[in-house]
C-alpha cells in the first residue's frame, strides 16, 4: 500500500472495536507456565490492591486449595457464594453466573478460565461465563495455564506427554485487555512442589509428576513468555496502525486451510491459525464438499464438523462449500475472498494413482496464480493412521452397496451368469469369427455387468471370461496354458475396462443421486417460501414455518415471539400436530437477548433437549425458533444446516415483511383518522355553532325586549331555544357515541330480546317525532328471540327511523320488516322518499356524510356511520338501496350464531 | 329520548290541585345554574324548594324538612348519589328522582336498585320533569292507602288485586301465575320505573338474577294478552336497558 492514510474500513473497525471495548467489561488474564506458579496469590494480590483504591470488587470463585497464604488473602474481600450441583452423588461448587450478574461488580475474580463446568449449566465452559460477564459491563479478572491454550494444547502434549481436554481458544486469550505473566523459575517452581505448596489433585499425582520434569517446566515457561512476547508484539502493531505510523503498514493477508475427512485436518488447522497468528492474517477454513463425500459414512461428516467447530474457536471463519469438483471449487473461493495464501495437505495419493487420477494440490499447483500454497507434511505414524483410515473409510459407493446387500450378492450371480451366456455364443461363433472377435463377446458380456452391477462383478466376470476363453477357445484346448502371454493384454483390457466402466457408472448414479436431493431440497425451499410468501399473518408464517420444518427435519417447533417487554412468550395460537411444546423460555429468552444459537448441539445450554435459533433480519432479532431434533445429524449436517439457515433466513424475512406491512397499515390508518378529525372538527364546528348562534341571539332578544315583546313573540323565541338546544343534545350524544364506538371501549351487552320489544321500545320513544306518521311493522308470528345488545340495536333502528322522518315529505308511511332464517335475521326500514342519490349507496354510511349538503337539519351525518358500527360490531352487515316502487330501503342483517336458551314455560 | 316541547307540562298542571298543602321538595345538586333554574320553574309550579349543594348537607336537609320529593344529581362533590339514596333509603320511602348527566345503563340500574324512583338524563325539558314528579307524588300517595284492597284502573286496563282479577274492557283476561305475578308487581309500582333485577327477584326469587330473557319472554306474553299492538305498547313499557315501567 502506497497511501500513508489509513484505510478507512480500518479505521471504521477501530471505531466499532473502541465502541464496543468501551461497553464492555475488561478481561484481564493472570497467565503463567504451569500449576503452583502462583496465579491466584497475584490475582487476589491484584484485588486487595483494587479494594484499597474503593474499587467494587467481588471474589466470584477462587481456589485456594487450602493454601494459607492465599487464604489470608481473601480476608475483607467479598466472596460470591458458589453454586453447589449434585453430579452423580458427588457435589460440585461452580461458579454461580447468575448470582454474578445479578450482583454485578466492578470486578469480579474468576479463577481457572479453562475449567469445564458441571453438566447442567448454562454454559459449558467457564470462559463462555467470563464472555458473560464481560458482555454485561463487568471486569474480570481471571487465570490460565499456558498448556491450556487450543492451538499449543498439540505442541504441549508432545512436549510433556501429557494432553490436557480442558482448552481455551486462542481468541479468549487474543482478546483479552490485560495479560500478566506470573514467572516463577523452574527450579523455585520444583522447590515448591517438594515443600508440598503445590496442590496436586490425589488421583492424578503420579502422572503430574511426570509432567513437573525440569525439561518440561522448561519448555512450559518459554512458550508462556512467547505467547506474552507475541501479544505484546500485537499491541504494539496495533498501537502503530492506530496511530498511522507508515512503515508497518501491512498488505491484508488472508489464509484459507483446506481440510478434507481425514486426520490431517485438524493438524492442518492449527497450523494455519499459527500461520494467521504470525502474519497477523484473517483466517478461513473451507471445507469442500463433493459428492463423493456426501456419501460418506455419517459419523465422518460428523468429525469434519467437530474440525470446523474447533477452527471456530481458534477464531478462524469456516465455510463448506458444495461443489463437484474440490480443486475448482477453492480456485474460485480463493478469487472471491481475495485469499492470497492457501495451507492444504500432501496429497494422499501418490506414486502412480496420484499421475494417473491426479490430485487436488497438483491441480491447486497449476491453477491457483497469486496464491501463496503452504503444504503441511504428515507425520510419520499418522501417515500410517491416515492410510489406515482410508482402508477403512469407504470408497465411493460402500455405504450403497452395503446398504443393498442383496443386489451385491445377486450382482456376482448375474455376472457367472452373463458370462456362461457369453461361452454359449462364443461356443457358437468360434467356428465362424476370429479368435479376436470371439473375445469382443466376453468383453461386451464385461461392459454389460460393469454398466449394471459395479466393480466387483465386472472383475469377476473379467477373470471368469478370461479363464473359460483361454481353457475352451485357445489352443491347446482344455488347458490353462497360454502359448503366450498375449492374453494376459486380454484380460487387463477386460479388467480396466471393467472397472472404468463401474466407476463411471457410479459416479453417474450418485450425481443424479444428489442432484436430486439438491432438487428435493430447492423444491421444499421453494414450497416454503412461496407459502410464507403468501401468509398474511404472523400466525399463518409461524404454522407454515412449523410444518415445513417438520416435514424437512422431522423435528417439533415452535416459533417464540417476544411481548412489548422484550420477554419471549409462548404463542397463544392453538397449536398443531407439529408443534413444541414445553420450550425452556430462559433459553429462548437467553438467544433472542444474545442473538445465538443455544441447546442441544451447540455451545449454550447444552443441556438442554432442544435446540434454539435465533430469527433474524437484516441483524434485529425478531423471534426465536425452539427445534426438537428427532436426531441431531439431521439438523447438523453441512447441507441441512445451510437449509436450516435458509428456512430461518426467509422466515424472518417474512415476518419482517408482515410487520412492516402492519405498520404501513397503521400509518396509512393515523392518516385517516387525522383527515377525520379534522373533518370531524370543522363539522362539529359548524353544527355546534349554529344552533349556539339562535340560543344566544333569542334569549338576548329575551332580555333585551322585556316589557316591549308581545306574549307569542316570547313564546316563539323560547321554542326556538328548546328546538335548538334538543339539536345541540341530540349531535352532541351522536358525536359522544361514535367516540365510544371508535375507541372500541364499547362492549357489547348480549342477551336474549324478543325482537318486537325491540321494535316496541324504539316506537315508543320516537313517538313524538312521528307525529301523524304511520309506521307499519310486518312481523312474522313466533319469531325467536336474537342475541344482541338491545341498546344499541334500538339506537340503529331509531337513527334509521330518525333519517327516514328527517328526509321523506311530513305525514309519509315507513315500514318496518322483520324476516328469520336459520342462519341470520334481517330487518329492513323503508320509506316513500326520494330514495337514495345513484351511486351514493354506499358512502351514505360514511361518517360526516350527508346525502343533502345545503339542508338545513343536520345531524352531522353520524348517524348511519353509528349504524354501521354497531351492526358491525355484531358481526352483521348494513346496507342502502332504493325500492322499486320509489323511497329507500335500509337493511341490517345479524348472524345467528347460537340457538335461544331452552326455557321452562308455563304456555 | 329527552321530551320535546310538543308535550311539555306548562299549561296542563293545574297549580293548586294537587294537595291542600303545597308539597315540599328538596335539590340536591351542585350546579348553580341547574339549580336556579329547578328553583326558579318549581316554584313557580307551587313547589316549596329548599337546596342542598353536597349529599351530606342534602341528606341533613331531607332529615330535617321531611320532604314529598327529593330530586337528586348523581355526581355530588363530596359523596356518590347512589350513597345519598341508601342513606336516605334506611328511615325513609320518600320519593327520590334522579337527575344525572350519566346515560349510561348500569348507573341508571345501579341508582334505581339502590331506592331511586324514576331517572331523568341530562338535557332534559321541564314538562318532563314536571310529569315524572306527578307521578312520583302520586305513586307515593297512594302507596299510603293502595293495599290489597285497591283496584287499578288505567286507559282499558283493569286490575283487581284483591280477586286477582284481570280485564280489558270489562272482558275477563286469563293469565298463568307468572304472568300474573309480573303484571301485580308492576301495578304496585305502577309508573315507577323496575330494574330487571328487581322484577326477577320478586316474581322468580333470588336464584333467577341472571335470567333477564325469562323476565323478556313473559313480558311479551303478557304484552301479547293485553296491548292491541305489542309492537307499539300502551302501558307496558320497556326502559330500554334498564327494566319495565307500567305506564299511568
Amino acid at each position: 500500500m502506497s497511501d500513508d492514510r489509513p484505510d478507512p474500513d480500518q479505521l471504521l473497525a477501530r471505531v466499532e472495536r473502541d465502541n464496543a471495548n468501551a461497553k464492555r467489561g475488561r478481561l484481564k488474564i493472570f497467565f503463567g507456565a504451569a500449576a503452583g506458579v502462583g496465579k491466584s496469590y497475584a490475582m487476589l494480590l491484584a484485588a486487595r490492591e483494587r479494594r484499597a483504591e474503593n474499587i467494587d470488587v467481588v471474589v466470584g470463585l477462587i481456589e485456594t486449595h487450602g493454601r494459607k497464604e492465599t487464604q489470608a488473602l481473601l480476608k475483607g474481600l467479598e466472596v460470591l457464594p458458589s453454586r453447589q450441583i449434585n453430579y452423580k452423588g458427588t457435589m460440585l461448587h461452580e461458579f454461580d453466573i447468575d448470582a454474578a450478574l445479578k450482583r454485578r461488580p466492578m470486578i469480579m475474580l474468576v479463577d481457572e478460565l479453562a475449567h469445564t463446568n458441571a453438566p447442567s449449566s448454562r454454559h459449558p465452559k467457564r470462559w463462555q461465563d467470563i464472555h458473560e460477564l464481560l458482555d454485561a459491563g463487568i471486569d474480570v479478572y481471571t487465570a490460565l495455564n499456558v498448556q491450556h491454550l487450543e492451538s499449543l494444547n498439540d505442541d504441549i502434549g508432545q512436549i510433556s506427554g501429557i494432553r490436557v481436554w480442558e482448552t481455551v481458544p486462542d481468541t479468549v486469550f487474543e482478546d483479552a485487555d490485560e495479560i500478566e505473566l506470573v514467572d516463577l523459575p523452574p527450579d523455585e517452581l520444583l522447590l515448591r512442589l517438594k515443600e508440598g505448596k503445590v496442590y496436586l489433585p490425589q488421583q492424578a499425582q503420579q502422572a503430574i509428576h511426570n509432567f513437573f520434569r525440569k525439561g518440561n517446566l522448561i519448555a512450559l515457561r518459554e512458550l508462556a513468555l512467547r505467547q506474552t512476547a507475541n501479544r505484546v508484539d500485537a499491541q504494539m502493531l496495533t498501537y502503530r496502525e492506530d496511530h498511522a505510523i507508515r512503515d508497518v503498514w501491512q498488505v491484508n493477508e488472508r489464509i484459507l486451510v483446506c481440510i478434507g475427512v481425514n486426520p490431517l485436518a485438524e493438524r492442518l488447522v492449527r497450523a494455519g491459525k499459527r500461520l494467521a497468528v504470525s502474519l497477523r492474517a484473517k483466517w478461513l477454513v473451507v471445507y469442500v464438499e463433493t459428492p463423493q463425500l456426501q456419501r460418506l459414512p455419517a459419523e465422518k461428516r460428523d468429525g469434519v464438523l467437530r474440525i470446523l467447530r474447533l477452527a471456530e474457536q481458534l477464531g478462524a471463519e469456516t465455510v463448506t462449500l458444495s461443489a463437484p469438483d474440490m480443486g475448482e471449487a477453492i480456485i474460485e473461493f480463493c478469487s472471491e475472498r481475495n485469499i492470497n495464501k492457501l495451507v492444504v495437505g500432501k496429497p494422499s495419493r501418490r506414486g502412480w494413482k496420484r499421475w494417473l487420477l491426479g490430485s487436488v494440490v497438483d491441480e491447486l499447483i497449476t491453477h491457483a496464480h497469486n496464491v501463496n500454497i503452504y503444504l503441511l507434511g504428515s507425520r510419520k505414524d499418522s501417515d500410517s493412521a491416515e492410510i489406515n483410515l482410508f482402508r477403512k473409510s469407504p470408497l465411493p459407493g460402500l455405504r450403497q452397496r452395503s446398504a443393498r446387500k442383496k443386489g451385491y450378492y445377486s450382482g456376482y450371480g448375474w455376472a457367472v451368469l452373463i458370462t456362461l451366456f457369453s461361452v454359449l455364443i462364443a461356443h457358437f461363433m468360434v467356428g465362424s469369427l476370429e479368435l479376436a472377435n470371439v473375445v469382443m463377446i466376453f468383453l461386451l458380456g464385461v461392459v454389460f455387468i460393469a454398466t449394471r452391477f459395479g466393480r466387483g462383478p465386472s472383475v469377476l466376470a473379467s477373470v471368469l471370461g478370461v479363464g473359460i476363453f483361454d481353457f475352451l477357445f485357445v489352443p491347446p484346448f482344455y488347458s490353462f496354458s497360454v502359448a503366450g502371454s498375449q492374453y494376459l493384454i486380454t484380460l487387463l483390457t477386460m479388467l480396466v475396462v471393467g472397472i472404468v466402466i463401474s466407476n463411471l457408472m457410479i459416479n453417474v448414479r450418485s450425481q443424479a443421486k444428489v442432484a436430486s436431493h439438491r432438487e428435493r431440497r430447492a423444491a421444499v425451499l421453494y414450497a416454503m417460501s412461496k407459502e410464507l410468501s403468501l401468509s398474511q399473518t404472523e400466525e399463518d408464517i409461524v404454522r407454515t414455518a412449523v410444518r415445513h420444518l417438520h416435514s424437512e427435519f422431522s423435528s417439533r417447533n415452535v416459533i417464540l415471539f417476544p411481548d412489548s417487554n422484550g420477554r419471549v412468550l409462548y404463542p397463544k395460537q392453538k397449536s398443531i400436530p407439529e408443534s413444541l411444546h414445553g420450550a425452556d423460555l430462559s433459553v429462548a429468552q437467553w438467544v433472542f437477548d444474545h442473538n445465538e444459537m443455544a441447546g442441544q448441539g451447540t455451545n449454550t445450554l447444552s443441556g438442554n433437549e432442544a435446540i434454539y435459533f435465533p430469527i433474524c433480519n437484516e441483524d434485529k432479532v425478531l423471534g426465536v425458533l425452539a427445534l426438537l431434533p428427532v436426531n441431531l445429524r439431521r439438523v447438523f449436517l453441512p447441507e441441512q444446516q445451510k437449509l436450516l439457515e435458509t428456512f430461518l433466513r426467509q422466515i424472518g424475512q417474512a415476518v419482517a415483511r408482515i410487520r412492516l406491512a402492519e405498520q404501513a397499515k397503521m400509518t396509512q390508518m393515523q392518516v385517516e383518522t387525522e383527515c377525520l378529525r379534522n373533518s370531524l372538527l370543522s363539522a362539529i364546528s359548524h353544527d355546534l355553532r349554529t344552533p349556539l348562534a339562535t340560543i344566544i341571539g333569542s334569549a338576548s332578544t329575551l332580555l333585551e325586549g322585556e316589557g316591549r315583546l308581545q306574549t307569542q313573540d316570547k313564546l316563539d323565541l323560547s321554542l326556538v331555544i328548546i328546538d335548538e338546544a334538543e339539536r345541540m343534545s341530540n349531535l352532541i350524544n351522536n358525536i359522544l357515541d361514535m367516540a365510544r364506538l371508535d375507541a372500541g371501549v364499547v362492549e357489547l351487552n348480549k342477551q336474549w330480546h324478543p325482537v318486537e320489544e325491540i321494535i316496541g321500545t324504539v316506537l315508543t320513544r320516537l313517538q313524538k317525532h312521528l307525529l301523524d306518521r304511520t309506521v307499519k311493522v310486518k312481523l312474522p308470528a313466533g319469531i325467536p328471540m336474537i342475541f344482541v345488545d338491545a341498546v344499541m340495536i334500538e339506537q340503529v333502528l331509531i337513527n334509521l327511523l330518525e333519517n327516514a322522518i328527517r328526509y321523506t315529505p311530513e305525514g309519509s308511511d315507513l315500514e318496518i320488516t322483520v324476516d328469520m332464517t336459520e342462519t341470520a335475521v334481517e330487518i329492513k326500514v323503508a320509506d316513500h322518499g326520494a330514495g337514495i342519490p345513484k351511486g351514493r349507496e354506499d358512502s351514505l354510511f360514511e361518517k360526516f356524510y350527508q346525502a343533502r349538503h345545503e339542508a338545513a337539519q343536520s345531524g352531522v351525518g353520524l348517524g348511519l356511520a353509528i349504524c354501521r358500527a354497531i351492526i358491525e360490531a355484531h358481526g352483521g352487515k348494513i346496507y342502502a338501496q332504493n325500492r322499486l316502487g320509489g323511497g329507500a330501503e335500509f337493511t341490517f342483517i345479524l348472524p345467528i350464531d347460537q340457538s335461544p336458551p331452552i326455557m321452562e314455560l308455563e304456555e | 329520548m329527552t321530551a320535546s316541547h310538543k308535550d311539555n307540562g306548562f299549561n296542563t298542571l293545574p297549580n293548586k290541585a294537587m294537595t291542600k298543602t303545597n308539597p315540599v321538595i328538596i335539590v340536591i345538586e351542585d350546579d348553580p345554574p341547574i339549580r336556579r333554574f329547578l328553583r326558579t320553574g318549581l316554584s313557580t309550579q307551587g313547589f316549596i324548594v329548599f337546596e342542598a349543594e353536597t349529599g351530606k348537607q342534602g341528606i341533613i336537609e331531607t332529615g330535617v324538612r321531611k320532604p314529598d320529593l327529593v330530586i337528586l344529581d348523581l355526581g355530588l362533590p363530596d359523596i356518590d348519589g347512589v350513597e345519598v339514596i341508601k342513606a336516605i333509603r334506611e328511615w325513609s320511602a320518600i320519593p327520590i328522582l334522579i337527575l344525572s348527566a350519566r346515560s349510561g345503563e348500569q348507573h341508571k340500574i345501579d341508582a334505581l336498585d339502590a331506592g331511586a324512583d324514576d331517572y331523568l338524563t341530562k338535557p332534559f325539558g321541564f314538562g318532563e320533569l314536571l310529569a315524572r314528579i306527578r307521578v312520583a307524588l302520586r305513586h307515593a300517595n297512594r302507596s299510603l292507602d293502595f293495599m290489597q284492597s285497591d283496584v287499578f284502573v288505567t286507559a282499558n286496563l283493569t286490575v283487581d288485586l284483591q280477586n286477582r282479577r284481570v280485564s280489558i274492557d270489562d272482558q275477563d283476561i286469563h293469565l298463568t301465575p307468572i304472568q300474573y305475578r309480573l303484571l301485580a308487581i308492576l301495578v304496585k309500582n305502577a309508573g315507577k320505573v323496575l330494574t330487571h333485577q328487581q322484577i326477577l327477584k320478586e316474581v322468580w326469587g333470588p336464584s333467577y338474577q341472571e335470567n333477564a330473557h325469562y323476565l323478556r319472554i313473559y313480558m311479551s306474553q303478557l304484552r301479547q294478552k293485553l296491548e292491541v299492538d305489542p309492537t307499539q305498547p300502551k302501558f307496558l313499557l320497556t326502559e330500554s336497558g334498564v327494566g319495565y315501567r307500567l305506564k299511568i
